[in-house]
């Protein structure tokens, strides 16, 4: 059991994490990863709600009645939407700047709708919890990464900070929507290759007997 | 490789090969590399031979990585590397050729599957990357090399810094044709132009030079004669139009014609085979729509010039052109009711 909630965790940030493994949300993935912070930013807003969608739908599984669930589920999600908004606009206000439309995009993001389609609303409350949790994770982490990549190489700074005088020959294409498109692609090739090389792995060391007679067969 | 290939028809044979054509096509385009020469120093020599250098090291690489056959003896690859350099301005620096070919090579070609299974023009995709990343750099013209003056080498004062490298940037810095056209009529000579003796990049300018070489190429049969021809007509027919619409009918044709990268798109570029339609009707369509968004680019878009991007989009629809252009087969009767 306890092996099992671990896994809910860990589910979302390798074996099916939303950017790389099942591909949802890449709109707002393409469009805020120009710079680390904001991708990290986006990821976090993400996190939140979530984690917070997931338990309350968790919660309001036995009432929300069939029908109405999707309309339901928005509303649910669209509460801590506005939550995450007034905090950043207060708080943050360049992140908010920065984020832009697609903050409130939130309500509709492909994550949270199917993580409430299709884990909260039919499991217990501490389960939903933590799948929110490692999915926002996962998130956040290939958004930061992309965000790292393209900031890198399309301003020549990290974080924010430029490194040494790599802004001079940056590419402006990395920061530009077809840069999003190329980092993106490159790095879930990456992702499915390293995924694949270590399932290959597992396998072969479960099948050690059979290693052999395979590769006489390549 | 094995002897016996099974394959579809048609089953003819003859002795072209892929190297041959594209060792046909580097021969073609000998003209257009001594015109770069002559007009903007060995520099331009230098970037083409980094470009064609990056991109068969790129190749050989990508193979050597991935396990694949090498390919590089296609001379496909450098092909690719010396019309991306083509493309290019004489003041770019040093690393801009060897980044625009790798791309061009690993992300357009080699990704795709390799020669014949891109979707692109490999050169054409790299250059409008080059464009997008460093626009300026790109964008900013210099004066043609006078060689009395001792200035052989003077263009490789940019080898670091590009055109920050240059003593005084101002005094050599010039518009394209295309872009004095833009802002009224164009102040370069039709015989400059036609010559090569005006700002751009180190292939486009000399008309002559890429006509030499593009008349080899249909002469040869390597390229089928309606793609440059359609092309380059197009973009006339609606400068003429442009210009009646202006009050001066003739005012744009030569300059639309002569200036800007139009020859070397329409003989070189966008006679690419795996990017092109099969089909005779089909060239013609593909040549007539790059001409069309060339002009269209050109006139009413935010870039002075249009042609990479014109080829780029008909090579995305190059698919779809070759749907609607099917040929009839022999014999065959349309069905009663069924409308093509």
């Amino acid at each position: 059991m306890k092996s099992n909630r671990l896994n809910t965790l860990t589910n979302g940030i390798v074996k099916s994490n939303p950017t790389f493994r099942l591909v949802l949300g890449t709109c707002p993935t393409l469009a805020v990863t120009t710079q680390a912070l904001n991708g990290l930013a986006m990821g976090a807003a993400v996190t939140f709600v979530l984690l917070c969608s997931n338990i309350m739908i968790s919660l309001l599984k036995k009432v929300i009645p069939d029908r109405v669930r999707i309309p339901a589920f928005v509303v649910i999600i669209a509460t801590f939407v506005t939550v995450v908004q007034m905090v950043m606009k207060k708080f943050l206000p360049s992140l908010y700047d920065a984020l832009g439309v697609f903050l409130p995009l939130i309500v509709v993001n492909c994550i949270i709708l199917a993580r409430a389609e299709a884990f909260a609303s039919c499991n217990p409350v501490l389960d939903s919890a933590l799948d929110g949790l490692g999915m926002g994770f996962g998130f956040t982490l290939s958004l930061t990464f992309i965000g790292i990549v393209r900031e890198l190489l399309g301003a020549g700074s990290f974080f924010g900070m430029p490194i040494g005088s790599l802004g001079n020959v940056s590419m402006t294409v990395f920061i530009l929507p077809a840069g999003g498109f190329l980092v993106y692609g490159t790095l879930m090739a990456l992702v499915n290759f390293l995924t694949g090389l270590a399932e290959n792995r597992k396998y072969d060391s479960s099948h050690k007997e059979k290693k052999n007679e395979k590769e006489a067969n390549v | 490789m094995s002897k016996y290939i099974v394959s579809s028809s048609p089953h003819i044979a003859n002795e072209r090969t892929v190297t041959t054509i594209m060792l046909e096509v580097l021969i073609a385009l000998i003209p257009a590399v001594v015109a770069s020469v002559y007009f903007f120093g060995f520099y331009a020599l230098f970037l083409e031979v980094l470009s064609v250098g990056a991109a068969i090291g790129a190749e050989a690489l990508f193979n050597l990585i991935t396990k694949k056959e090498q390919t590089i003896t296609d001379c496909s690859a450098a092909v690719t590397g010396l019309l991306l350099a083509l493309n290019l301005p004489v003041s770019v620096p040093f690393y801009v050729p060897i980044i625009g070919s790798a791309f061009a090579i690993v992300f357009v070609k080699m990704l795709f599957g390799g020669i014949g299974k891109n979707f692109a023009n490999p050169a054409i995709a790299g250059r409008i990357f080059l464009l997008l990343a460093w626009s300026a750099a790109m964008t900013s013209f210099v004066k043609p090399i006078v060689w009395s003056n001792g200035e052989a080498f003077s263009y490789f004062r940019c080898i670091l810094k590009g055109r920050d490298g240059l003593v005084d940037v101002a005094a050599v810095s010039t518009a394209t044709p295309l872009a004095s056209l833009r802002f009224g009529a164009a102040k370069e000579g039709l015989l400059a132009m036609f010559l090569g003796n005006v700002g751009g990049s180190l292939g486009e300018t000399s008309a002559l030079a890429l006509l030499i070489g593009g008349v080899y190429l249909i002469v040869r049969r390597i390229i089928d004669w309606r793609v440059p021809v359609t092309f380059i007509g197009t973009v006339a027919v609606f400068a003429l139009i442009y210009g009646a619409a202006k009050g001066q009918p003739l005012a744009y044709v030569l300059p639309s014609v002569l200036g800007g990268g139009l020859f070397l798109g329409a003989f070189f570029m966008a006679t690419d085979y795996s990017t092109t339609p099969n089909t005779k009707l089909g060239l013609t369509v593909f040549a007539f729509g790059c001409g069309l968004i060339t002009s269209l680019i050109r006139f009413f878009g935010s870039y002075p010039e249009g042609v990479s991007f014109a080829i780029l989009l008909m090579n995305i629809v190059t698919p779809y052109i070759d749907k609607a252009c099917r040929p009839r087969p022999f014999g065959y009767v349309q069905k009663k009711g069924a409308k093509a």
